[in-house]
């Protein structure tokens, strides 16, 4: 009997190769996970029922492109779309044997910290089913946490991986912007977008991550990381410079229990023997929101361009000519927050505004990454909680587009500055996870790894909710 | 008062890589419709361009030819705008940080060589090609449906954009042979309107003779000739040269000329102001050619064709001068021995007639016809130059040997048709003498035009005068 609730992929890895369990018995006894526990969650969009490779199964956020299975971004534009082609990160889980499950609920075109904002539907969250999984890639995150894949890929942008791991209780990390493809990864925002491995434990972590991590010619923004990806083994935190940015650890809105389990992991570093001292990024904790939501949407508002009925996806007819044919199509295929931010990043990009607002937000990112820079030559690792907040109630931020941007608060500023991010579970805060972020210099994420996993033994964070043991 | 034409050029040449600008489609022109796409030119989600290199190079290479500085950073920017032939509802294009700034043409013609100033000449992706149907023509108008075809989708498109420098309807046409030309011979595009792989806007207002403001003026689309564009430049001047004069104000709108249809009028329409949004291209990092890469391609530039020109107009004049190098000649010309004009009348007039590849003919035979020029029929001379590209040709079969020299033999000929003509003959013996010209033409028509014309010329004299 296979306990997908506990098992890691590292663990599946393990009884593959002493032949306790065949690729097949692990890909349907997630299968039989999720007919037991998804019809509550709606973690998966759609399943694959048979075993492509002979390795642990995987689960796909849905904007990553699979040859063949339907890929919609949590969108009603792209419904019934199957790319003709893999992205390099399927490409890559398939030469290493890792057979695709399904591919796992969005926010739609990632844009959305809850999952809410997918077009089929909510997730809900494994710990408590009344409350959101975080976003965008809640249902990859609300999938690993519930045993319903060993592991899977999701995307950040300006935390979709970092701040679900949070709220569900798992490991996620955002890797350095470049060294990920995004070919084939349904693009939100390009200058910011990366995929990221999620996980129950930061070895998993690093395992999937040498996996998809590494220069590909079909991306010119990618470049091969300095060093090999090592598995963590160390369990001391000795010589390791831990910084705390005052105001990544003092933001308004940080919740007091999420403070207080941050706080408590800010000393077991000291514990495990690393030296901490206090940081500050005033600028970057700041202007970095502000910054984000006009990079971001103005990148979007032209990627999303290509959503215009004539080639795939969604057509809706037009009454005469083909602007009327566009506009029907988009207004019928798009929900309310990629309009929004269509509009946002129409006006930011519009002559006349565009020194403004693009140009200057441009600017000011160059600043978030010289403070990160000037931080990390005292500091080898920067640290605070990932979400202000525990996993919030659906519908409760819904309706308020402004609190719910500030869910990614705390990690976009050093997405801002394509820098790698962890996050691991610290503890509970009214029952349920806090996130632990760990932040690095750019090509860093060996540091993290061995930060992430020390902490991670030291914790002893179940992650199996609770109410599913 | 006189008016000075102010007229500046856009120019889009396709570069005839293999492949395309931003994947790895083969480039193609006649092959059936949508056989030459992939996921990039088709803006599937998720897929990221690729910059041919090749095409990086070539730009370079265009860009030294027109003396260009070759920017160390170049930026690639997404120009947004809707429209079905544009599948990521942006074209990939170059902002204010093209690929090549600042260069110059020196375009010799009959008032001296006046320099047209380059602003910029970058790198782009062409659309793709709209075809409506169900309505005259494949127009727009009237049309049941819009079909589209993505193979030209991505194709490397350069685009030259010059200062307004141009002071006349023939310098523009002059600019625009010797923009061809250069391209055509760098060996990056085959430069060819009917295939849509060269196209061309222009730019035209007038001001008074003398001054240097800038006045408003009209955008000329769709000219699909030099020599059409020349005629039409010349008639925008004129016309707003009478709106000038008659006290009123020329307006700012394009005129779209009908492909293939000289005579019809323009359409006329005003542009919208149009935001394209641009912004840096995020799925590209920035261009930065290695200073050896440019010096290497600049290493590699051959004699330009505007070099040659200049070289050739002093010996010629600038008009002679453009014809034989524009129409690639020139190399011929300069190889073949004789009197220089007499060379170039003949390269230029009944060899051009004959279509003869240049490459393929001896210029020494080539030199023995120009020098026997005058001397054989005119037919033979024809004859000749037709044969001239064949292998193994000699100008010698067409001269003197071959021809019928001999009076005993011609004279039989003679005979006959004067015998056959008696009323052309007492005309000519009654004061007519125009008529020799038609009985040369007899005999040259009996001999196959073998007859020497000169010793026909005597025979016939001697016999009509007795
Ligand atoms: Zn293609």
């Amino acid at each position: 009997m296979i306990d997908t609730l506990r098992l890691t992929a590292e663990e599946a890895m393990g009884l593959i190769e002493r032949g306790e369990a065949s690729a097949a018995e692990l890909h349907s006894a997630y299968l039989d996970a999720i007919r037991e526990r998804d019809g509550e969650l709606h973690a998966y969009l759609r399943t694959v029922d048979e075993a492509d490779g002979a390795g642990v199964p995987i689960a796909f956020k849905d904007v990553i492109s699979s040859r063949g299975v339907e890929t919609t971004a949590g969108s009603k534009i792209l419904e019934g779309y199957v790319p003709v082609f893999d992205s390099t990160v399927a490409t890559r889980c398939r030469e290493a044997g890792l057979p695709l499950i399904g591919k796992t609920n969005m926010d739609e075109f990632a844009m959305g910290s809850s999952t809410e904002n997918s077009a089929y539907g909510p997730t809900r969250n494994p710990w408590d089913p009344g409350r959101v999984p975080g976003g965008s890639s809640g249902g990859s995150a609300a999938a690993v946490a519930a045993g319903l894949a060993p592991w899977a890929l999701g995307t950040d942008t300006g935390g979709s991986v970092k701040q679900p791991a949070s709220l569900c209780g798992i490991v996620g990390l955002r890797p350095t912007y470049g060294t990920v493809s995004r070919y084939g990864i349904v693009a939100f925002a390009s200058s910011l977008d990366q995929v990221g491995p999620m996980t129950k434990t930061v070895r998993d972590n690093a395992l999937l991550y040498r996996i998809i991590a590494g220069r590909d010619p079909c991306d010119t923004t990618t470049v091969e990381p300095p060093q090999p990806v090592e598995l963590p083994e160390r369990e001391d935190l000795k010589g390791i410079r831990v910084g705390v940015p005052k105001e990544l650890n003092e933001a308004e809105g940080i919740e007091p229990g999420v403070k207080e389990a941050a706080d408590r992991t800010i000393e077991l570093c000291r514990t495990l023997g690393a030296e901490v001292g206090e940081t500050t990024l005033p600028r970057s904790v700041e202007y970095g929101l502000a910054c984000y939501y006009l990079v971001a949407p103005a990148e979007a508002s032209s990627n999303l361009s290509r959503y215009d009925g004539v080639r795939y996806g969604l057509r809706v007819e037009g009454e005469n000519g083909v602007r009327s044919m566009y506009e029907r199509t988009r207004d019928a295929g798009f929900g309310d927050e990629p309009k929004r931010r269509i509009m946002l990043g129409a006006y930011a990009l519009s002559a006349g505004y565009y020194e403004a607002y693009y140009g200057q937000a441009q600017k000011v990112r160059t600043v978030i990454a010289q403070e990160h820079a000037a931080a990390f030559r005292s500091f080898d690792v920067l640290v605070s909680p990932t979400s202000p907040t525990v996993a919030f109630r659906l519908g409760e931020k819904a309706e308020n587009p402004l609190a719910m941007y500030l869910s990614d608060v705390l990690t976009i500023p050093s997405n801002m500055a394509g820098l790698p991010g962890l996050s691991i579970p610290c503890g509970l805060s009214e029952g349920l996870p806090v996130g632990f972020q760990l932040i690095g210099p750019q090509f860093s994420e060996n540091t993290l790894f061995h930060v992430g996993h020390a902490l991670e033994r030291a914790i002893g964070f179940d992650v199996v909710p609770g109410r599913l043991q | 008062m006189t008016w000075e034409p102010v007229i500046g050029l856009e120019i889009h040449i396709h570069l005839k890589t293999r492949t395309k600008m931003f994947c790895r489609c083969e480039v193609a022109y006649s092959e059936p419709e949508n056989t030459r796409t992939c996921p990039v030119c088709l803006a599937h989600p998720g897929s990221l361009p690729v910059p041919n290199a090749k095409a990086v190079e070539w730009t370079i290479k265009l860009g030294l030819a027109l003396g260009c500085r070759i920017a160390e950073r170049a930026v690639f920017h997404r120009k947004n705008y809707f429209y079905p032939d544009n599948p990521k509802g942006y074209q990939i294009s170059q902002y204010d940080e093209p690929l090549c700034v600042d260069g110059r043409l020196v375009v010799p013609g009959p008032d001296g060589e006046p320099e047209v100033g380059i602003v910029r000449a970058h790198l782009e992706e062409d659309a793709a090609k709209n075809v409506h149907t169900g309505s005259a023509q494949g127009r727009i108008a009237g049309a049941s449906a819009t079909l589209v075809d993505f193979n030209r989708a991505g194709t490397p498109l350069v685009e030259i954009v010059t200062r307004p420098d141009l002071r006349s309807a023939d310098d523009a046409r002059r600019f625009l042979q010797l923009l061809r030309q250069t391209v055509v011979e760098l060996g990056i595009s085959d430069a060819e309107m009917e295939k849509g792989s060269l196209r061309f806007d222009v730019n035209v207002s007038i001001r008074p003779q003398g001054s240097d403001e800038l006045r408003t003026r009209t955008e000329l689309k769709n000219l699909n000739s030099f020599a059409f564009a020349a005629k039409a430049i010349q008639r925008e001047v004129e016309r707003q040269t009478g709106i000038y004069e008659a006290g009123g104000e020329v307006e700012q709108e394009t005129l779209h000329f009908e492909p293939g249809t000289e005579s019809a009028p323009p359409l006329r329409s005003k542009e919208e102001a149009q935001d394209y949004r641009y912004f840096p291209e995020p799925d590209l990092v920035p261009l930065q050619p290695p200073a050896e890469l440019v010096e290497r391609v600049r290493a590699e530039l051959p004699e330009l064709p505007g070099a040659r020109i200049m070289r050739l107009a002093a010996e010629l004049d600038p008009d002679t001068a453009t014809d034989l190098v524009t129409s690639g000649r020139d190399a011929l010309f300069e190889r073949v021995p004789g009197d220089r004009r007499a060379v170039a009348n003949v390269l230029m007039n009944q060899f051009a007639a004959a279509g003869v590849d240049a490459a393929a003919v001896d210029p020494e035979e080539f030199g023995k016809l120009i020098e026997a020029r005058s001397r054989i029929p005119r037919e033979r001379l024809i004859e000749a130059l037709a044969a001239s590209g064949t292998p193994g040709f000699l100008a010698d079969d067409y001269l003197g040997d071959g021809l019928m020299a001999d009076t005993s033999e011609l004279e039989p000929i003679v005979d006959r048709i004067l015998e056959a003509n008696s009323g052309q003959v007492e005309a000519y013996r009654g004061g007519k003498e125009g008529l020799l010209g038609f009985f040369v033409g007899q005999v040259m028509r009996e001999t196959q035009g073998k007859a020497d014309p000169k010793v026909v010329n005597e025979l016939l004299r001697e016999k009509l005068s007795t």
